[in-house]
């Protein structure tokens, strides 16, 4: 395997023998050229150092001595001299029949050149330095008993601003053993004074591992010098029943935070008849919409205090209610480990199941409705994905593979994670096998995230053969469906040989959330308040600056904004001060330029026809307090069709007639569904 | 989901290498032959750094300098790859701001583990 390094290694030396001769030559007709000695010693010290690094130790040994000597003469402890250029030429000559002979050794010539260049180098007889890479991490895994240790890690404030990210090394330590943290932020300022790139918080960390003390330290080397770290063994406490005495203050606290008297006990209802709440609470956020728009029309003090009254209870009233339906994952999350035992045991593979986010909270309809695509998911990563024990050794991986299922929050959207460190899938197969199917014209030009989007499409199937556990033809697109039917997205990222993570997008409730209200034109949208980062105003000025680039300059930032105008094809005079709401995606912050924010706005769900199936910037609709339908946008999506139509040179084309949202424009124009 | 990495060196067997190492673990590599060159190519969208101290044009520590002084690229994990076993390099290295070190000569293993011990 280090073949094509030995023979690249022997192409460099030989060039870098060549640039030394010449730096050698050139000194010796001036020999107070620094630059030349740098040069020398530059050559010298790659040919040592790479040398060493492919075996060549005879070379990085010979190479040592000279570059010792030259280094002298680059801190001034020596002048050059005739004979010692007249030796350093002898020397590269050496160097040269070494590499065409690697394993001839030393001849008696390099013997005695050795020798009198250790004259030079001032050197007692020594070999290049061979320690092992002290950076290497955990990897003498030579697993001894299990101790128990306690660590103090209070990290520099610098720490983060040098590249180190104290979520890896807790990572890393965790990958050691058993460990339970509790953050310590005591040193951690005010808002306003809060310097996001310094680092405040400390840990406390108990671990049971049997690695050993150096293993431990070693996860901290390389900010060991510019932090506080204790690292204590804790003696007598050998017990792998005993909980760590950290785990029980952690439970300690939680259980203080929830406060709950140990008497509270839990009430079973029916699930309809939750249903029925949120739907009645739905309603009344309607009308509560619709007072509040009568209150402001009447201008009447005495009205608009009860409105307001109103509005304050409704929205804890849907808080409340909204949260007797969110369940933890954790049940669901569980059950997989049985799944993935067993699918191991049928096909003969060897996979653990990490699970990660298990306490994120979602509505129970959308879990329950989750569970198939999941099973799905997992059971293609078994079949398909991961290798056999033998492949994968074969290929460097370890026997075991790794599937992780994880669960995270991103605005008001719970993200769900499958991944596995399997074989991938190659996009280039991928497209071949949808051109056979005839998913995609031969030529069509796609993106290698499209192609892998493709797998989603209805009877698309990688699997070469047919087998009991999945790849009947049914596949990834009945995972599309069900999580669409929850207005969620489907994800697929791989890399050939490095794995598939395939990421379920979905909302957190599927009734009511925080909105933001817009007006483009005569038009209303909603904006979900939990991607909605701030609203600046963008000037006619402001625009003139940019040169007609869609680009506004929010704090200092350039941020590339979409005038939603546009981007419907809305005819309609463009207004002297226009609004730019800031919104956070997964492409980075965009802006969308709208004639007027209006306004928080709780939001009820409405699902909107199959017209709109294909415009998946619009997530659903909503009926406003005097009784048109504003549609609620989702910011992802519409920022990366609005790149992808950038990209594509092609244009947005969605009418909004189709619902009726008042006044809608595009005067003029024929009515037209949005061109996929 | 793929990370990338730039190596920084001027000997074109230890990017060989690197590259061939990390590539095999799923990284994407890119390479530069000197510091220069590298200031070039470094972008906030890179995962990590690995350079070379003793280069050509720019060095290793000159880039590290560099790269900390922009804004954008503070806390881009960057490891210096030394052969020099002295304290004296190292620390220069740290104090302009790099993350971590490797010591050559060093196996695609202790590689690895470095690199994901920095880039997750």
């Amino acid at each position: 395997m280090t073949g094509g390094f030995e023979q690249t290694f022997r192409e460099e030396a030989r060039d870098l023998l060549g640039d030394l001769e010449a730096a050698l030559l050139e000194l010796d007709e001036r020999p107070e050229d620094a630059e030349l000695v740098a040069r020398a010693f530059r050559a010298l010290h790659t040919i040592k150092g790479s040398g060493a690094m492919f075996g060549f130790d005879e070379i990085a040994r010979f190479s040592h001595e000279l570059e010792a000597a030259f280094d002298r003469l680059r801190k001034g402890e020596a002048a050059v001299e005739s004979s010692l250029i007249r030796l350093a030429l002898a020397a590269g000559d050496e160097i040269r029949r070494m590499l065409d002979a690697p394993e001839g050794g030393c001849s008696p010539e390099a013997g005695r050149i050795l020798a009198d260049l250790r004259k030079w180098s001032g050197e007692a007889e020594s070999a290049p330095p061979r320690e092992s890479g002290e950076g290497e991490a955990g990897e003498d895994g030579a697993a001894g008993e299990p101790e128990d240790w306690f660590l103090r890690f209070s990290p520099g404030p610098e720490v983060m601003i040098h590249g180190s990210n104290p979520l890896l090394l807790l990572g890393e330590l965790r990958g050691l053993g058993e460990t339970v943290a509790r953050a310590e932020a005591r040193a951690l300022p005010p808002l306003a004074e809060l310097d996001p790139e310094r680092c405040y918080a400390g840990w406390e960390i108990a671990l049971r591992t049997g690695a050993g003390m150096q293993a431990i330290r070693d996860v901290f080397l390389f900010v060991e010098d510019e932090s506080e770290l204790t690292i204590r063994r804790r003696e007598g406490r050998r017990d792998p029943s005993a909980p760590l005495a950290l785990r029980a203050r952690n439970a300690e606290a939680a259980a203080r935070a929830a406060q709950a008297p140990a008497a509270a006990s839990s009430v079973r209802v029916a699930a309809e008849k939750l249903d029925q709440l949120v739907n009645l609470v739905g309603e009344l956020v309607t009308v509560q919409a619709r007072l509040s728009e009568v209150s402001s029309r009447l201008d009447d003090s005495e009205i608009g205090a009860i409105s307001e009254e109103i509005d304050r209870l409704t929205a804890e009233l849907r808080a409340n209610s909204m949260s007797i339906r969110m369940l933890p994952l954790r049940n669901t999350f569980e059950r997989f480990r049985r799944l993935v035992h067993d699918l191991g045991a049928e096909l003969g593979k060897q996979a653990d199941l990490t699970i990660e986010g298990a306490d994120t909270e979602l509505d129970k309809t959308v879990i329950e409705r989750l569970n198939d695509p999941l099973v799905h998911l997992i059971r293609n990563s078994m079949d398909h994905g991961i290798e056999t024990p033998e492949a994968r050794l074969a290929v460097g991986k370890p026997a075991r593979a790794a599937i992780r299922l994880s669960a995270s929050h991103s605005g008001a959207q719970v993200l769900i994670r499958v991944s596995d460190d399997g074989r991938g899938l190659d996009a280039k197969a991928v497209r071949a096998r949808a051109v056979e199917q005839g998913l995609v014209a031969a030529g069509a030009e796609l993106s290698e995230a499209e192609v892998l989007q493709l797998i989603l499409a209805p009877g698309f199937s990688t699997a070469r053969q047919v087998t009991d556990i999945s790849g009947r033809g049914v596949g990834m697109d009945v995972v599309r469906r069900s999580v669409e039917d929850l207005r969620g997205s489907v994800e697929v990222r791989s890399a050939p040989g490095a794995g598939l993570t395939v990421t379920l997008r979905l909302p957190l409730t599927l009734a009511i959330i925080d909105g933001l209200l817009v007006r483009v034109a005569q038009a209303h949208f909603i904006l979900p308040l939990a991607n909605s980062l701030e609203c600046v105003e963008l000037t006619r000025g402001q625009i003139e600056e940019a040169h007609g680039n869609r680009l506004a300059s929010v704090r200092g930032q350039t941020i590339p904004y979409i005038r939603l105008s546009e981007y419907f094809e809305m005819d309609a005079p463009r207004p002297e001060r226009e609004r730019i709401m800031v919104v956070e995606t997964e492409e980075g912050r965009y802006g969308l330029a709208v004639d007027d924010v209006l306004g928080y706005h709780q939001t009820v769900i409405k699902n909107i026809g199959r017209l709109y199936r294909d415009a998946p910037m619009v997530s659903g609709a909503t009926i406003l307090g005097n009784g048109t339908v504003a549609l609620i946008l989702d910011p992802q999506r519409l920022v990366q069709d609005a790149i992808h139509l950038a990209g594509s040179g092609r244009r947005a084309a969605l009418s909004l007639r189709g619902i009726g949202a008042e006044g809608a424009p595009s005067k003029g124009k024929q009515n037209r569904c949005y061109a996929a | 989901m793929n990370k990338v990495i730039l190596t920084v060196d001027d000997s074109a067997s230890i990017r060989q290498m690197v590259r061939f190492t990390l590539a095999g673990a799923g990284y994407t590599v890119l390479e530069a032959v000197d510091g220069a060159d590298a200031l070039a190519k470094l972008s906030p969208q890179l995962s990590v750094v690995i350079t070379d101290l003793n280069m050509p044009n720019l060095d290793g520590i000159g880039l590290i300098r560099r790269a900390r002084a922009n804004p954008a690229l503070r806390g881009l994990p960057i490891l210096m790859l030394t052969t020099e076993s002295q304290e004296a390099r190292k620390q220069e290295g740290r104090a302009a701001g790099a993350t971590g070190w490797i010591v050559k000569p060093f196996t695609a293993a202790q590689l690895l583990a470095v690199v994901r011990k920095v880039a997750g």
